[in-house]
């Protein structure tokens, strides 16, 4: 590790819930590949299919009936930033996957746009993922992935796709979206499995 | 080092054992201060694969903790920390193909200077429409390079000055809109490549002002980041 010449820098305050290489921001940016699309909620659904004994679809009517959690959780992009003590809304993944019994272990989630991407089912379960239809008390905007969006806070945020639809479940993982263009596959932000071979 | 603008600044380096990069791609720089302190950010690439220098462009954000440094503190001899290059999906390459639009705000123009130059350096044939944003003429960056660029037929060059423009200004004058992207990109039959970089609410405009002109949002790539300078 080579010194950088007149570099100080700022250290966090919290370093302790910063994982190596982030910044904590206040800001809320915003990263996607593509633009962001507005579905209505009138046509929206969210569906566990693939290796289930049939698919479980629910409106945004039935999905907003469904119990919900607030969760208080720190999030961490891959682009560096980490912010902290962010709040939600939504239904735990325990729930969902509670209604499609599957043998399943790996699960893509797929979303309006076209994105998708992988994560292992037990990291879904447990407590630890959530679909989110509401951020700090507001109905989740569009830009960051309204109507709802995964949130799995313990993996880098690209892991929490934005605008989801489903998840498909599957017997054998088969990389997402930036998986396939270099990133990590399971992206353990305090690992700092950013891209492949970290 | 070139001094682009007060605020940005074009660091040109020389790298043992580059891999290459497509056009498009972003490093990250890592600093470490003496008591072992890391920090890491993004940077895309300014220059084309072909070029003999791997070079970035740097806007220094006010409240950042690297922009500053690689602005205003790194001098020519220094030796920074690299890794990359980064993303696969923010690039284009000839093969790819076109027609290609490419909308930028303010220094989102330096992934597209990347490409642009690859255009060039791989003769290239597909047809390229690059429409800027800037605050203002003296905060455009890579002027004299962009006048050479549109010299070529195939590489059509629009800017639009948002704050202050001068009093014989030929350009579009104002922030983009739906009829600015109609008037200097593609129509949407001629089913156009588009690439967008800038400020997040510069990307969601012209996003979503492609998308409600009927264009294919699967042909719509975006790169957002948090500066300013639109």
């Amino acid at each position: 590790m080579a010194v950088s010449r007149g570099f100080v820098g700022r250290r966090p305050a919290d370093s302790a819930r910063v994982p190596p290489g982030q910044y904590v921001t206040r800001d809320f940016p915003v990263l996607s590949a593509g633009p962001t699309p507005y579905t209505p909620l009138d046509t929206w659904d969210f569906t566990v299919r693939g290796l289930v004994n049939r698919p479980v679809s629910w409106s945004w009517q039935a999905f907003r009936a469904l119990p919900h959690e607030n969760i208080t959780v720190d999030i961490h992009c891959v682009t560096k930033w980490t912010k902290l003590d962010t709040t939600w809304s939504g239904v735990s993944l325990d729930t969902l996957l509670d209604a499609a019994p599957t043998q399943a272990s790996y699960a893509l989630a797929f979303c309006d746009g076209g994105y998708t991407t992988n994560v292992p089912l037990a990291d879904l379960r447990g407590g630890q993922a959530w679909v989110v239809d509401e951020y700090d008390g507001q109905p989740l905007d569009p830009e960051h992935g309204g109507p709802a969006r995964l949130l799995v806070p313990h993996l880098y945020f690209w892991k929490s796709a934005k605008w989801i639809r489903g998840l498909e479940l599957r017997p054998a993982d088969e990389p997402g979206f930036w998986e396939m263009f270099g990133y990590h596959n399971y992206g353990d932000p305090w690992k700092e499995q950013r891209y492949q071979g970290d | 080092m070139t001094v682009e603008t007060p605020r940005v600044t074009t660091i040109a380096l020389a790298i043992r054992d580059w891999p290459g990069h497509r056009a498009g791609q972003h490093v990250d720089v890592r600093l470490t201060a003496p008591d072992g302190y890391q920090t890491e950010r993004s940077y895309s690439i300014a220059s084309a694969p072909e070029d003999a220098d791997v070079s970035l462009t740097v806007e220094r954000l006010d409240d950042g903790e690297v922009s500053p440094y690689l602005v205003d503190e790194l001098r020519p001899g220094d030796e920074i920390e690299l890794r990359g290059p980064v993303g696969g999906y923010f690039a284009w390459d000839n093969e790819l193909g076109g027609p290609l639009f490419l909308v930028a705000g303010g220094s989102g123009l330096v992934p597209f200077r990347s490409m642009l130059r690859h255009h060039r350096a791989s003769g290239s044939r597909v047809p390229v429409r690059l429409l800027c944003s800037a605050r203002s003429l003296e905060l455009l960056i890579y002027r004299e390079e962009l006048i050479k660029l549109a010299a070529d037929d195939l590489v059509d060059v629009s800017v639009t000055l948002t704050r202050e423009a001068p009093d014989d200004w030929r350009g579009y004058r104002g922030r983009i809109d739906p009829a600015l992207l109609s008037t200097t990109g593609w129509s949407a039959k001629e089913e156009p490549l588009t690439y967008i970089c800038g400020p997040t609410a510069f990307v969601e405009t012209a996003a979503a002002g492609l998308v409600a002109l009927g264009h294919d949002p699967g042909r719509i790539r975006t790169e957002r980041f948090g500066g300013t300078g639109v």
